[in-house]
């Protein structure tokens, strides 16, 4: 498990750029990001190296933000590592919510976060298949 | 029950009503004799002031708008020399010349009194701490709140409007009982309060008094429930005397119009009708003990109700209906009269949605379109798209069954609609007709 950060932001110019200028100032490193786009708004999602200290300096920079509990998992990095993952999710109906790609590796393998309605059982699932995920520490450290 | 005045306040209807014809008898013979204007208007329309024989009457005279006393600025509707004027307030004159008004000793003595009663009905008495946060100075609020709560012996902190950290480290070390603003800044002032990490239930802040801004039903139980007080509506409007005019009681079921010193009627806005008790239309006031400014028929451009009924609290004055919106706020979309007020009830029955909004009025082609914009707060906020898009959806179909038109919705960022401390800007219309 580990923690992404959310943010809402309206679609105007240079929203973005003050979110990760708040980051920076504040010593924070962004592992990975996503956003999900709207034609009003756009919700970034983002796995930073310190998620307390992230939520509260955007907080104080008066941005709406949320924490939210996501996994990230390893796949295999090579072709066809995904869809297996993905496939053995589907056989076992776990519902993702969305994912993205982490920007740095474990090993050989690459990373990627996934959303999923059901953390618990994601874990369950994932131990009794031998797909591996990252505990937390691991993540914001690599 | 605690009254200020009971003799004035519960005043058996036919004995008040008779106060209310001597009063306005003279008020109209003054008016006549030392107001060019108002005997303009009278002999335009035939009247004389021994015409007023019945309180009926009032409907012979004409009415009074905004655009008199712009065109007799600044100070031709007064009725006395300026050497008996021992104050003057004016509007901003945003939209326009601004408008003046005067008060003599015993207007100011009259304004205190109503601003008493209002704190008494508030629960306020000598023992009080009020801090008064309406903006001093040519607006009528701090002055006016300011008189009446020293009138109660009150110990009274005249922040005025501002500096809102200030506002509240002072609320917190002088331990202020009551509160004196608009409803939008006690809003603001408990996000700056929780900012600050104080938990207003520490504080002893006991009740509040709110005006100079049209306010729900809702935002009386926002505000009541984040700060844990009674809040209580105020209105009144300078041209008047400024707040006071009508205030409410613990009853909370409408305000009670200082029956002693005016006399309400409602008017259908277009006719000019004077409608029967009850109906909703807007408020029509006559000043009957006011000296430096007497206002006659005065157009309030506030839509309301009226009440004749004697008031659980034991008060027989009238009471008006919590103002349904002002005829200058309503924007017409479509043939539809739209009032901020509505948007903000409908935003304040849908849980962790706060009623901070905007109304963006605008003309594509042939059709005007309302957008409302409405800020996410953290508790509606959700890090999944559809949820956000569907919570868009949902304000938008209530939206659109209160109002009756369709409507889009923007959700904008926290904290970006701005928290005006006096009157909120609501209503932004680019349409160029
Ligand atoms: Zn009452």
């Amino acid at each position: 498990m580990a923690k992404q950060i959310s943010v809402f932001l309206e679609n105007k110019v240079g929203r973005l750029a003050h979110v990760t200028r708040v980051l920076g100032e504040a010593g924070i490193n962004i592992r990975a990001l996503s956003i999900a786009d709207t034609s009003d708004f756009g919700i970034l999602r983002i796995i930073v190296s310190d998620p307390a200290k992230a939520y509260q300096v955007l907080k104080d920079a008066r941005f709406t933000v949320s924490e939210t509990e996501v996994i990230a998992v390893q796949v295999p990095d090579s072709p066809g590592g995904l869809a297996s993952v993905l496939e053995q999710m589907t056989e076992q109906e776990l519902s993702i919510e969305y994912l993205y790609a982490f920007l740095g590796t474990k090993g050989d393998d690459a990373l990627v976060i996934f959303k999923v309605e059901d953390i618990s059982r994601a874990r369950k699932i994932f131990n009794e298949k031998g797909i591996k995920f990252l505990d937390e520490n691991t993540l914001y450290k690599l | 029950m605690t009254y200020w005045d009971k003799e004035k306040e519960c005043m058996p209807r036919e004995q008040l009503q008779k106060l209310q014809l001597r009063r306005l008898q003279e008020t109209v013979y003054r008016a006549y004799a030392f107001v060019p204007a108002y005997k303009e208007k009278m002999d335009q329309v035939g009247v004389k002031p021994e015409d007023i024989k019945r309180i009926e009457d009032i409907s012979k005279l004409p009415f009074t708008t905004k655009q008199d006393l712009r065109d007799n600025y600044p100070f031709g509707l007064f009725a006395v020399p300026m050497s008996d004027v021992v104050r003057i307030h004016s509007s901003s004159g945003t939209t326009g010349k601004p408008t003046v008004v005067g008060y003599t000793d015993k207007d100011i003595d009259t304004w205190s009194e109503l601003l008493a009663r209002a704190l008494y009905c508030s629960g306020a008495s000598k023992h009080s701490v009020v801090q008064v946060s309406y903006g001093y100075g040519l607006f009528t609020g701090g002055l006016g709140a300011h008189y009446g709560a020293e009138k109660i012996g009150a110990s009274v902190i005249p922040t005025s409007g501002g500096n809102t950290h200030r506002q509240i480290m002072l609320m917190q070390d002088f331990e202020t009982t009551e509160l004196m603003c608009t409803p939008s800044y006690a809003l603001f002032m408990y996000e700056v309060m929780r900012e600050m990490g104080i938990n207003p239930s520490e504080l002893k802040l006991r009740a509040g008094i709110f005006g100079a801004e049209p306010w729900s039903e809702n935002m009386r139980r926002e505000i009541e429930t984040k700060l844990g007080i009674d809040a209580y509506d105020i209105y009144g409007l300078s041209e008047i005397i400024g707040p006071g005019v009508a205030i409410e009681c613990n009853k909370k079921a409408g305000l009670h119009i200082g029956e002693d010193h005016f006399i309400p009627e409602i008017i259908d806005p277009e006719t000019c009708e004077v409608l029967p008790e009850g109906e909703a239309g807007e408020l029509v006031l006559t000043t009957i003990t006011k000296e430096a400014l007497p206002m006659i028929r005065y157009r309030t451009r506030d839509l309301t109700t009226l009440n004749m009924e004697r008031c659980e609290c034991g008060r027989t004055h009238a009471r008006m209906a919590k103002v349904l919106g002002r005829s200058d706020d309503m924007v017409i979309i479509r043939g539809v009269n739209v009032f901020p007020s509505m948007v903000e009830s409908v935003l304040l029955n849908i849980p962790g949605v706060e009623p901070h909004y905007l109304l963006v009025v605008d003309r594509k082609g042939n059709l005007d379109e309302l957008e409302v914009h409405v800020e996410v707060s953290e508790q509606v906020f959700s890090d999944e798209v559809r949820k956000m898009e569907s919570l868009g959806l949902q304000i938008g179909k209530e939206l659109e069954s209160a109002l009756g038109i369709a409507v889009r919705v923007r959700l904008v960022e926290h904290k970006t609609i701005e928290r005006s401390e006096g009157k909120a800007k609501r209503v932004i219309d680019k349409r160029n007709i």
